[in-house]
């Protein structure tokens, strides 16, 4: 099934070179944790076309698994028919798999060819982390993914977060939208992205969203500080082996939130730290904090110009540089958030929200869940009627 | 064999044309080069006596003078060439060991010239330094691995630190002084450095020669060194400083102690000093209380204890083989900083031989330290200072995307206050007022002008490194340090470039 | 008005300001013209003082209660109006040296070329900073408002 691909097209091999792009990205969250159908995000990043080239497009989306949602949703990617077999096997080691299947995509013109795309939901094993005490499941599962992404030849994890899944190739990422049938998705947070690398080749693993655990990360700019970010990352063992600066944004995240347990508004003042000339100007206090951030985090600040989406279960997230050299804008409606490169990209499919701003530089937008028992209750969510505010009924899942 | 002088390095030329035999020359030069002869009311030289240092050339009204290298040239050979015969000459009429002063000047390969930077293109925009600001604040010392909050609610409003950060130095500019003795140098050239470092906010340091009292003043922005002679070390001097600094070795003599001549030890360095004037002020190889590792920290701590652990202490290390394990060592001894003296560091006085033929260029130093600490994971936990041999703000900002947090600069320091590296500082005849004790020369350092022309250089290299950062579109140095991305080496072999851990020129993310 | 000020803890002795002086009372006030073609040579009107290592350059103070002023029996040295210098207003001066007498300093000398007069600092008149200040190569001597 597999052999005719694999000369043509590459999916996923070559890793080990960085992309500059720009790209354009979208994000809609609900914050009361409704969920809605990933339509809305794909007629939102399509207004964007020009951002893109057609060269890579994806989707995050959360809330998607809702059955299964206490077990680890690996969405893979092969090449290969023998990296499957090695990756099963090596899942096998260390999860049981509750569950697995292909990726469902539909047949269109503009995708003629993809990898072998499945998904996998997973339950560590507890005799393995009965072995390792020190090594939390999640701790476990970026292993995973980095281990198959990295050592597995031909194999990539898209996404290895619980109930949500990411959806990405080559290709507008409308069309991936349609090629993966997410109007069949109901999510509360959706982001998207459209690229435009500055290189020619296109492979399915490097189109954006960026995954890990339930992270995902779309993201519009260059990092100029790519090099010493990434050797950052590699004192706290982030392997980073797609050279790509989505992955190392995603592992600062990572490494801030889950494991330095910081607040994101103090992480945004992180990565898109405040000048030392405003840090003069703050309160005693206040001043002493912000100092020590910038001392101690100065080789996670994110230098060059980026806007960026983050989202996890609980929370979506837009930064832009501490210069605002990238586009981003941000609209309220109702319980709704939105995210965009583009005001149009909004007003798209919310024409009238109830405030439309453009964040400054390093001052981050967030949306928090208001409810955070969608993981537990995932039923009482799947009764609720939603309406998507440009009055559409969805259709479920 | 008949004793047979030594042909003269220089030939100084004097255009009888253009001089007036004002003497202003005669009057200059400390080693007597020029005579007046009132008979025939003219000028002669004695090329012989010429150390090469250029003071009358600079200071003849008419310009009258020029300072050559000797012409004159033995058969060529690729073995002995005239340096080696002049050495051996010399040691076979004094018997003794060769004395020099300065960084090595053997013709080793020099890294900073087969590194290249970075610039934005398109897909990131460059920023203009003069428009944007543009950071280049550094801070020297300890930092933990992560902070961790108390209190304030999970938005971050109202956080506070848990814990209080461990003293840092601040720096406006990642350049500082590098250590230079009250002794070896003259007390306005240390008050140079000192006011420099504090107008522009930056560090000198007071090296092993002690602090002049004239120098409290400025003690918030002097590292003081203990070194293995403890000359002029005590309590006063110890709370003085801004932080403290233990060295170990310097990287013109790795392995070897110091060496300052009786001849310059005047009143006031004796008194610094706390030895007798006139008398040889030979600081020990080792340090007598630190034959390991354990010792070293033994010493770290006492002085952390000595100071309520309100300064940071560093360890200063020249750039030997094992460099980068025993900076690993020296970090996870307690100390706040490393620094790290190249094969091109500086000194008053070393001998030839050692100068010339031990230790490691430093910027495979700094490349292989700051990659063994991060792959320890402790590169957190000190910041390097790199030292040694740093010629333009080309070569500090590659010394710090290398990893350096910051750089010492020395020679190019001396050279901004007139030094021509005629390595003669060890005979305190230096004409310029530097590397001398003698009243007659000392006023030549007026430390108004000096600490002037300091703080313009550490400008003018502040501004390139920004233009230079602005080129790269990164607007913080943090962003920059250790950030090998930016660097690309060329005509290097591949296991050059695996040390220095950089790609090579043409070769893209 | 502004002085010169002597910094004699930086002056090296170098006698630039002599050289410097002469080159700008002379004729030609071209170094090498001044010194190997006007005969007499042009005397400088300042002076390096040296004793071992201490040494500063001396020129005319241009005191405010000038002796020299007083002992001037034809008004040759009078004060400038603008600058506050004592001048010798050389066609009036007739070579009595009394000012040379008078002289606390000793900063008056008699000119060794043209006419018999006073040769004395009259702060370059002319040049917004004396040259002896300008050519000190260690700013031991310094042009101030005091």
């Amino acid at each position: 099934m597999m052999e005719g691909l694999m000369s043509e097209q590459m999916y996923i091999a070559d890793k080990d070179y960085r992309v500059p792009s720009g790209c354009g990205v979208s994000g809609i969250m609900n914050e009361a944790g409704e969920r809605f159908s990933g339509e809305a995000i794909m007629c939102s990043i399509a207004l964007m076309r020009e951002r893109s080239n057609g060269l890579g497009g994806g989707f995050a989306a959360y809330g998607i698994y809702p059955d299964l949602a206490d077990y680890y949703a690996f969405h893979l990617m092969y090449e290969t028919d023998e990296a499957k077999r090695q990756t099963d096997e090596y899942l096998r080691a260390y999860y049981t798999i509750m569950h697995d299947e292909p990726i469902p995509t539909r047949k269109i013109k503009v995708i003629s060819q993809s990898p072998l795309l499945w998904r996998y939901f997973l339950k560590p094993r507890e005799d393995v982390l009965a072995k390792n005490p020190r090594l939390s499941e999640q701790d476990l599962v970026v292993q995973t993914a980095m281990y198959i992404s990295g050592k597995i030849k031909d194999a990539l994890v898209a996404s290895s977060g619980k109930n949500m899944g990411i959806f990405k190739g080559v290709g507008f990422p409308e069309d991936i939208g349609e090629f993966y049938r997410l109007e069949e998705y109901r999510g509360y947070i959706w982001t998207a992205h459209g690229r435009f690398p500055t290189n020619s080749v296109a492979w399915w693993g490097g189109a954006h969203p960026f995954g890990l655990l339930d992270w995902s990360v779309v993201h519009n700019g260059e990092i100029s500080s790519y090099g010493i970010n990434r050797r950052y990352l590699q004192n706290f063992n982030y392997s980073c082996s797609f050279f790509t600066d989505t992955e190392v944004i995603t592992y600062l995240f990572d490494l801030l939130i889950r494991k330095h347990e910081l607040p994101f508004e103090i992480v945004a003042k992180i990565l898109a730290a405040p000048l030392w000339a405003d840090i003069e100007r703050m309160p005693e206090e206040e001043k002493e904090f912000y100092q020590s951030l910038r001392i101690v985090y100065g080789s996670a600040l994110l230098n060059g110009p980026f806007g960026v989406i983050v989202a996890n279960s609980q929370t979506m997230l837009g930064l832009n540089d501490r210069l605002k050299l990238r586009p981003l804008v941000a609209a309220r409606w109702g319980d709704f958030i939105y995210i965009a490169s583009e005001e149009s990209a909004i007003r798209q499919i919310c024409p009238q929200p109830d405030r439309v701003w453009m964040p400054r530089a390093g001052e981050p937008i967030l949306g928090r869940m208001r409810r955070n028992n969608l993981a537990k209750d995932p039923l009482s969510q799947e009764a609720t009627a939603e309406v998507f505010e440009a009055g559409r009924e969805e259709e479920g899942l | 064999m008949a004793k047979v002088p030594i042909a003269p390095d220089f030939i100084v030329e004097r255009d009888k044309d253009k001089c007036i035999s004002c003497q202003v020359c005669c009057r200059m030069c400390s080693n007597d080069a020029h005579v007046y002869d009132r008979e025939r009311d003219q000028v002669d030289t004695l090329s012989g006596r010429c150390v090469g240092c250029h003071f009358c050339e600079n200071f003849c009204p008419t310009g009258a003078l020029t300072v050559r290298q000797n012409p004159s040239q033995i058969r060529q050979n690729a073995n002995w060439n005239q340096q080696m015969l002049t050495w051996v000459a010399k040691q076979a009429e004094t018997g003794g060991v060769l004395l020099t002063g300065m960084g090595c000047d053997q013709p080793f390969p020099i890294y900073w010239d087969h590194i290249l930077l970075n610039a934005s293109q398109v897909t990131n925009p460059s920023i203009d330094p003069l428009r944007e600001p543009m950071e280049l604040r550094t801070y020297i010392g300890r930092k933990p691995d992560r902070l961790e909050l108390a209190g304030g609610s999970d938005q971050g409003k109202g956080a506070r630190l848990k814990n209080k950060l461990e003293k840092q130095l601040v720096l406006q500019t990642p350049i500082l002084f590098s250590a230079m003795s009250y002794g070896s140098i003259s007390l306005n050239a240390c008050k140079s450095l000192a006011w420099a470092a504090s107008e522009f906010g930056t560090f000198y340091n007071t090296g092993e020669g002690g602090l002049h009292r004239d120098l409290y003043p400025y003690g918030a922005n002097t590292i003081v060194q203990v070194a293995s002679g403890r000359f002029g070390v005590h309590m006063e001097y110890l709370k003085a400083g801004a932080a403290i600094e233990i060295k170990i070795g310097q990287g013109a003599k790795p392995g070897i102690g110091g060496h300052l001549p009786g001849e310059k030890v005047d009143e006031e360095v004796s008194r610094t000093r706390m030895i007798p004037v006139g008398t040889d002020a030979l600081s020990p190889a080792p340090h007598h209380d630190i034959y390991s590792i354990e010792d070293l920290r033994q010493l770290i701590y006492a002085l952390k204890e000595a100071t309520r652990y309100e300064k940071p202490v560093g360890v200063k290390i020249s750039a030997v083989h094992n460099v980068a394990p025993i900076a690993t060592g020296v970090v996870r001894a307690g100390a706040d900083f490393v620094t790290i003296d190249g094969l091109r560091g500086g000194t008053g006085a070393a001998p030839t031989v050692i100068r010339n033929n031990v230790g490691i260029p430093i910027e495979l130093a700094i490349a292989a330290v700051d990659s063994r600490l991060r792959q320890e994971g402790i590169r957190n936990h000190a910041s390097v200072i790199a030292a040694g041999g740093f010629r333009t703000s080309g070569d500090i900002i590659k010394a710090i995307a290398l990893g350096a947090d910051a750089v010492y600069i020395g020679t190019a320091a001396l050279v901004a206050l007139g030094c021509h590296l005629c390595q003669r500082c060890y005979t305190g005849k230096c004409n310029w007022g530097i590397a001398t004790q003698d009243p007659f020369l000392t006023k030549r350092l007026n430390p108004t002008i000096g600490a002037r022309r300091l703080v313009n250089l550490l400008r003018a290299w502040s501004l390139e490194i920004k233009e230079m950062m602005g080129g790269m579109g990164i607007n913080a140095i943090e962003s920059l340090r250790g950030n090998r991305e930016a660097l690309r080496g060329v005509g290097l072999s591949d296991t050059e470039l695996k040390i220095l851990g950089i790609k090579p020129a043409g070769e893209a993310w | 008005m502004k002085r010169i000020v002597i910094h004699e803890e930086y002056c090296m002795g170098c006698r630039l300001c002599e050289i410097h002086c002469l080159v700008q009372h002379s004729k030609s006030k071209q170094i090498i013209k001044a010194y190997k073609g006007e005969f007499p040579k042009p005397l400088p009107r300042v002076l390096v003082e040296e004793q071992g290592y201490l040494s500063f350059a001396l020129q005319c103070r241009h005191c405010e209660d000038a002796p020299c002023l007083e002992a001037c029996m034809t008004g040759s040295l009078h004060r400038d109006a603008e600058t506050g210098a004592v001048i010798c207003h050389e066609d009036k001066c007739v070579g009595c040296w009394m000012c040379i007498m008078v002289c606390p300093l000793g900063v008056i000398a008699r000119r060794r070329e043209g006419k018999k007069a006073a040769s004395k600092c009259d702060l370059c008149a002319g040049e917004k900073i004396p040259v002896c200040v300008q050519h000190c190569p260690n700013e031991a001597i310094t042009f101030e408002e005091r």
